[in-house]
């Protein structure tokens, strides 16, 4: 692609951009949202129509892709984040959708089979054409996307983000696939936000921000560093944001979780977090990190143990209960557990305290409600025209600081926060780990589940380790130097360390 | 385009979405009305329009009910039943000498009553609410049957039938209810914290959960409010009747109270929705029946142009919206 423009109205949202892609390469294509990322690749894909000016070659052939099916045409194919496939048709017609193998205009069930075979074959598949795409997981519906690509002989295959959804093992034979793609010569573009999936796959990594190309690494030039300094234009070190000072002499215990467990997928574990430090929970999808901080806040039944608040026990039975003691809890999934989409900014930061601020006999006290998200948006840099647009329409950052205002409202001591940055741009992280690093100088203890090592080493004092339900080990950073990333790793794994060093032996931990 | 503006320009559009949808079926109330009187000559007289807000404010407030149950993602399809007992209820209360006006609060107090019912079950033991309203559809109708002894009850000297027939100042006591109705309605849903509640329910009932919202108490107030309100119901067809029949009155008024909340823009799925516009929706199912017949359509294409009215409104108010939300 070369020269490639963009514009909306007087909006430009591409400018002059050009990417190369050689066959049998993974292309990592990075970048905040917004900075042009999808408008590149709807363009490649026939989506949307690029200004005048600007080129596509393939093999050095200009070609059109006017629209989608001239694109599928040229063997360009896409693999959106939002699966597009329908559950109710089995795996060999979602294949073919549109382009069914038919004799004397009638489906011949059985070519399809037989052409959608040899292809889930070559994926290394194991469920049947006929297996109705309803009984799949979604890692195994992604395979099919990925299957339907090959149908039409795609030779270039777009991916953006296909791992927000799926498990850590989904994503291993995701990238077992994506290799061997790779070695048949299929030229795969792949945009993420994780550099862990980025390491680990990509042979060159191109940059884009603020709608223009901004460079390309190769592959022994990586480093986090670089990419991040690249996206944001700024380094790194000013990224994450660690200015509170660990407590150390004096500390006041604010939570204390003795011995909590649900009998299923959390195991008896105790642990301990000060008033004004940051206390990272890492560990894989799966390993009860969640579940432990349901437990923690009332969402879910526990089967034992108790939790003491400032020294107090306290017995918790519902998430009201939890935050009238003071605890408050981010959700990992804020569109499915956390926000009303349909309702507006005020009404979402306050509908945790109307019942407090309520007026006599239970009427809504408007003046406090409108101070309230008033202070919130400005305090949390909330973009938006004005607090009664709906929380839908808000952008994935935004809306993730919308929810954190709500837990701010109730005034907590504790909180926890699960994946405080997941599916939010560069530019509203920082912002993230600004308001939290003034949350803990304030004197609040907050307990952060991440699954980004380098967010949770960047930001956290110190940081315990889940593995299958049980809390394993606690990471902390030796004197002077960062909590040491592959320690974590290791026992979240509980296996040997990528270099072959044995659990166990890191230094800077503790248990 | 920053962020900034991109979500300004956004507001812009969703102001006027929202001015949209605040209109909502207005303008089609307005077309049918017209319509009807362009046709028939005497649909927009002061007479005419009397009796279409009698014959819509029953259903106004059965729908005024249902519109809180759908906001939270529920049904309820027992108010029909929850009517003909409250209805029989107040005529046999009303026939018991010096304290007939007690028919009233009895009335409405048995359709609370039923209503707390379905509510706790649905809440307690987190059953479907189309099944459990289903259920006290059914069961509930053999219960007004039992009232009566399967009989029609009278009573010609009903202590309350002004409710029915009689007017203050030129208009009917019954549209006067259902406008109270309405307005306390509108004031719970948009001015109390319960009303908050409610949205949030059916929006996202999880959520609601862990932002510390009692779900089960806010299921248990909807059904209740329902069951209340279909009581209410009870009375005002007493009232008109002078007589209640537990086999007969009531019939299908579900229905009609779920079509004027759907008619009225409220989201079948809970979370969206407003109280003026069941109203509306009310007015456009009762002006259809009046309007049909001053135009003299038989009784069986009445039925055929209700359904279909209502589909095709549906239909293109969902459109509207839709297109509405494409950016």
């Amino acid at each position: 692609m070369r020269g490639i423009s963009k514009t909306f109205g007087t909006i430009r949202a591409l400018s002059n951009v050009s990417l190369k892609v050689y066959p049998g390469e993974v292309h990592a294509l990075m970048g905040e949202n917004g900075a042009g990322k999808s408008t590149l690749m709807k363009i490649l894909s026939g989506a949307y129509i690029a200004d005048a000016g600007g080129e596509i070659l393939i093999d050095g052939r200009p070609v059109t892709t006017s629209d989608p099916s001239a694109a599928k045409a040229n063997g360009i194919a896409v693999i959106y984040q939002e699966l597009a496939l329908a559950p109710n048709l089995t795996v060999a017609q979602n294949m073919f959708l549109g382009a069914e193998p038919s004799r004397f205009g009638l489906l011949d069930a059985s070519a399809s089979k037989a052409r959608a075979e040899p292809i889930l074959k070559r994926l290394g598949i194991g469920f049947s054409p006929s297996t109705p795409v309803a009984a799949l997981s979604l890692g195994d519906r992604q395979m099919v996307e990925i299957a339907r690509a090959l149908t039409t002989q795609a030779r270039i295959i777009v991916m953006d983000e296909p791992t927000t959804s799926l498990t850590s093992r989904e994503t291993d034979k995701l990238f077992e696939v994506i290799a061997s793609l790779k070695a048949q010569g299929i030229a795969i573009i792949y945009i993420s936000h994780r550099m862990e999936e980025i390491y680990r796959l990509a042979d060159r990594v191109s940059v884009l921000r603020d709608s223009a190309y901004i460079g390309t690494l190769e592959r022994r030039d990586l480093s986090a560093a670089k990419l991040v300094s690249m996206m944001v234009g700024r380094d790194l070190s000013s990224f994450y944001k660690k200015d509170h000072r660990e407590p150390v002499e004096g500390r006041r215990k604010m939570l204390s979780v003795r011995d909590i467990g649900d009998g299923r997928h959390v195991h008896h574990n105790s642990f301990d977090a000060y008033a004004g430090e940051v206390l990272g929970i890492a560990g894989l999808v799966g390993s009860g990190r969640t579940e432990l901080a349901r437990l923690i806040f009332g969402a879910d039944v526990k089967t034992s143990g108790t939790v003491l608040l400032d020294g107090k026990e306290l017995h918790i039975r519902s998430p009201r209960e939890a935050m009238d003691a003071g605890i408050a809890y981010l959700t990992e999934d804020r569109k499915g557990l956390g926000l009303f989409l349909d309702m507006s900014i005020n009404e979402n930061i306050n509908i945790g305290v109307i019942g407090r601020d309520a007026l006599g006999a239970g009427l809504l006290n408007f003046a406090a409600a409108n101070a309230r998200a008033d202070t919130a948006v400005s305090n949390l840099s909330i973009r938006a025209a004005n607090t009664r647009i709906n929380v839908g329409a808000l952008s994935g950052g935004n809306q993730q600081k919308t929810l954190l205002a709500r837990l701010l409202e109730t005034a907590p001591k504790v909180l926890i926060l699960d994946e405080p940055t997941r599916g939010v741009d560069v530019g509203a992280k920082s912002e993230i780990y600004r308001i939290i690093d003034e949350l803990a100088k304030s004197g609040i203890a907050i307990v952060v589940i991440s699954s980004d090592l380098p967010e949770i080493v960047g930001i956290a004092d110190r940081v315990l380790v889940m593995r299958e339900g049980h809390i394993v080990g606690e990471v902390k950073a030796a004197m002077g130097a960062p909590i040491d990333q592959e320690a974590i790793m290791t026992l979240s794994t509980g296996t040997q360390a990528p270099d072959g060093r044995e659990a166990g032996k890191q230094d800077g931990m503790t248990s | 385009m920053t962020a900034g503006q991109k979500e300004k320009s956004g507001a812009d559009k969703a102001r006027l979405r929202s001015t949209l949808t605040a209109l909502g079926m207005l303008p089609v109330l307005v077309i049918v009305a017209v319509g009807f009187h362009l046709l028939s000559g005497r649909f927009l007289t002061v007479n005419n329009l009397s009796i279409v807000t009698q014959q819509a404010s029953i259903n106004v407030v059965l729908a005024a009910g249902m519109t809180f149950v759908i906001l939270t993602g529920g049904i309820d399809l027992s108010v029909g039943s929850i009517l003909a007992v409250a209805a029989m209820v107040a005529v046999i209360v009303s026939l018991w000498p010096d304290v007939g006006m007690l028919g009233i609060p009895a009335a409405i107090a048995a359709g609370f009553i039923f209503g707390l019912g379905n509510g706790a079950i649905i809440s307690f033991f987190r059953l479907p609410p189309f099944i459990v309203t289903l259920g006290s559809l059914t069961a509930v109708r053999g219960v007004a049957r039992l009232l009566g002894a399967d009989t029609t009850v009278f009573n010609p000297d009903l202590p309350f039938a002004f409710i029915g027939n009689g007017t203050v100042a030129g208009i009917p006591w019954l549209a006067i209810i259902a406008v109270a109705v309405i307005a306390v309605s509108w004031f719970i849903l948009k001015r109390t914290v319960l009303g908050t509640w409610i949205y949030a329910v059916g929006g996202n009932s999880e959520a609601a959960r862990l932002t510390g919202i009692k779900v089960p108490l806010v299921l248990l107030f909807v059904y209740s409010m329902s069951g209340l309100l279909a009581g209410l119901g009870g009375v005002m067809s007493a009232a008109r009747l002078y007589a209640a029949n537990g086999l007969q009155l009531g019939q299908a008024y579900e229905l009609d109270a779920i079509a004027a909340v759907i008619l009225g823009g409220t989201s079948f799925v809970g979370g969206v929705g407003s109280i003026w516009g069941t109203l509306i929706g009310a007015l456009i199912i009762a002006t259809l029946s009046n309007g049909l017949i001053l135009v003299g359509v038989s009784d069986i294409w009445q039925y055929i142009i209700k359904g279909l009215v209502i589909i095709v409104a549906v239909g293109l108010d969902r459109y509207r919206l839709k297109e509405g939300t494409r950016t």
